[in-house]
C-alpha cells in the first residue's frame, strides 16, 4: 500500500518533469502576476500539456523558484481551484482536476461562431470580401 | 500563526513619536520595511527584540509575548543582523564560532563554516581587517547558523555591491522555502525588496503609512501622465500625489477610483513611497 502510494508520487513528479512545465513571468506586463500564472497553467491543462492527476509544484516551491511572492502564487492556485481546474489534497499537494476538455472546446467553438457572425455582418455592411478577411486574419496571426 | 505581531505599540523619544504601530508578519513570508532615515525602522526592530521598552501595546514574536519569560527561548530561534556589525575587532571567524557555540543551543558549526566558505571569508583574518561587505556577511552567516525561524535584518544589504546583494537575496529567498521561516528586512534599496518580499511596510515619521502585499500595491496604485487640462477631469479622491513639470502632470492614482479611458501605467514601489512621503510632508 505504502509502496504504491510512493510510486504514484514518483510517477507524478516524472510526468511533470517530463512535460517540461514552462511558466514565464513578465514583470513589465500590465497583467497581474497571479493572472499570468493562472492563464499559463490553465492553458497547459486545456491543451493537454498537463493531464488529470498531474501534480503541480507546491505553492511555496513555485514561488521561490520563480522568485515571486508566495501570496501571489497562492492566489493563482486558489483561482485555478475555484474554477475547477485543480484540486488541493490537504497535506499532499495540488493536482490537475478532470476537466472536461471536450466541453470547454465546444463552448469556445460556440463563442467563436458568435464572433464570426458579427464579423460577417460588419464585413457585409461595408463590402469587405471573405478573401480580405482571411488576409486580415493571417496578418494578425503572423504578428503574434 | 504570525511570526511578528505588533499591536498598538507606542514609543516616544523627545520629538520622535511612534504612535499606534500595528504590524503583522504572517509565518512563511518576507516583509520589507522601508522609510526615510529616522522614520523609526530601527526603533521598530529594537522594540521587537525588547532592546528598548515600549510604552504601550503588545508585541509577540513567533507567538510569544516579548516581555514574558518564555521570550528567552524564542530568542534562540531569531537571527538578528543589525546595520552595524558588532563582533569584537580582534576575533576571526574561528573565534566567532567558538563563542557562538557556547551561546546558542542550536549552533550548527558545519553550517557556519559552510557559509564562511561560501562568502569567501578568510577564517584567519581578524574582524577589524574585514571590508564592510565581509563584516555584514559574517553577521549574516552567524544569524543563519543557529537554526532560526525568523530573520530580522536591519539594513543588511546596504553598503554591499549588487552582486553580493543578489547573493544574499537568494539566500533569504531560499531560507523561506521552509513554511515556518519568515524574514523581516529593512532597507533603503527598494529594488532589493521588490525582488524578494511578499509584503511591504512603509514607515514615515513614526507612522505606518501602509503594510500591503507587494503585488497588491501594483494593482491598487498606478502612475498617470496627463496634460494640465485633462488633469481637471480626474476625481480628487483618486489622486494620491502630484508632480508638475511645467508641460504636463504626473500623478499617483488609485486605479479603482479612476474614470475609464485613462491610460494608467504601472507604479513601482519607489514611486508609491516617494509620492506618499511628499504628500504627507
Amino acid at each position: 500500500m505504502l509502496t504504491k502510494a510512493f510510486l504514484l508520487y514518483i510517477l507524478n513528479i516524472n510526468s511533470i518533469g517530463g512535460k517540461n512545465l514552462e511558466i514565464i513571468i513578465k514583470n513589465s506586463s500590465e497583467r497581474p502576476i497571479y493572472e499570468q500564472i493562472y492563464v499559463q497553467i490553465k492553458d497547459m491543462i486545456l491543451t493537454g500539456v498537463l493531464s488529470e492527476g498531474d501534480m503541480l509544484p507546491s505553492i511555496r516551491g513555485l514561488a521561490k523558484d520563480l522568485r515571486i511572492s508566495v501570496i501571489t502564487t497562492k492566489r493563482a492556485y486558489d483561482e485555478l481551484e475555484r474554477d475547477g481546474f485543480v484540486n488541493t489534497v490537504a497535506g499532499k499537494g495540488c493536482f490537475v482536476a478532470g476537466t472536461n476538455r471536450e466541453l470547454i472546446r465546444e463552448e469556445n467553438l460556440k463563442k467563436i461562431e458568435v464572433h464570426m457572425n458579427e464579423i460577417r455582418k460588419l464585413a457585409k455592411s461595408c463590402g469587405i470580401t471573405g478573401e480580405t478577411l482571411i488576409e486580415m486574419f493571417r496578418l494578425l496571426e503572423s504578428e503574434e | 500563526m504570525y511570526a511578528i505581531e505588533m499591536n498598538h505599540v507606542k514609543k516616544t523619544y523627545g520629538a520622535f513619536a511612534m504612535n499606534d504601530l500595528n504590524l503583522v508578519l504572517p509565518m512563511g513570508c518576507i516583509m520589507g520595511l522601508v522609510g526615510e532615515n529616522g522614520a523609526g525602522k530601527t526603533t521598530a526592530i529594537e522594540l521587537l527584540m525588547h532592546a528598548v521598552k515600549k510604552e504601550e501595546g503588545d508585541i509577540k514574536i513567533l507567538g510569544v509575548d516579548n516581555e514574558s519569560t518564555d521570550f528567552l527561548q524564542v530568542k534562540e530561534e531569531v537571527g538578528v543582523v543589525l546595520d552595524e556589525p558588532y563582533f569584537p575587532e580582534v576575533l576571526n571567524a574561528v573565534n566567532v564560532n567558538s563563542i557562538m557555540k557556547r551561546t546558542y543551543k542550536n549552533w550548527k558549526e558545519e553550517e557556519f563554516f559552510a557559509y564562511v566558505e561560501k562568502f569567501h571569508i578568510d577564517k584567519k583574518k581578524k574582524f577589524k581587517d574585514y571590508s564592510k561587505g565581509m563584516k555584514m556577511k559574517l553577521s549574516i552567516a552567524a544569524a543563519l547558523s543557529h537554526n532560526p525561524k525568523l530573520l530580522i535584518l536591519d539594513e543588511a544589504t546596504s553598503g554591499l555591491d549588487p552582486i553580493a546583494r543578489e547573493e544574499l537575496l537568494d539566500l533569504f529567498n531560499e531560507f523561506t522555502r521552509e513554511e515556518d521561516h519568515s524574514v523581516l528586512i529593512s532597507s533603503h534599496i527598494i529594488s532589493d525588496l521588490e525582488k524578494i518580499c511578499d509584503y511591504v511596510a512603509f514607515l514615515h515619521r513614526g507612522t505606518l503609512k501602509f503594510c500591503e502585499e507587494k503585488d497588491m500595491l501594483h494593482e491598487i496604485y498606478g502612475i498617470l501622465h496627463v496634460g494640465m487640462k485633462e488633469a481637471e477631469d480626474i476625481p480628487k479622491e483618486a489622486v494620491i500625489g502630484v508632480r508638475d513639470n511645467g508641460y504636463s502632470r504626473e500623478m499617483l492614482v488609485k486605479r479603482d477610483l479612476m474614470p475609464k479611458g485613462f491610460e494608467v501605467e504601472r507604479a513601482g514601489i519607489e514611486d508609491i513611497i516617494l509620492y506618499m512621503a511628499k504628500e504627507g510632508a
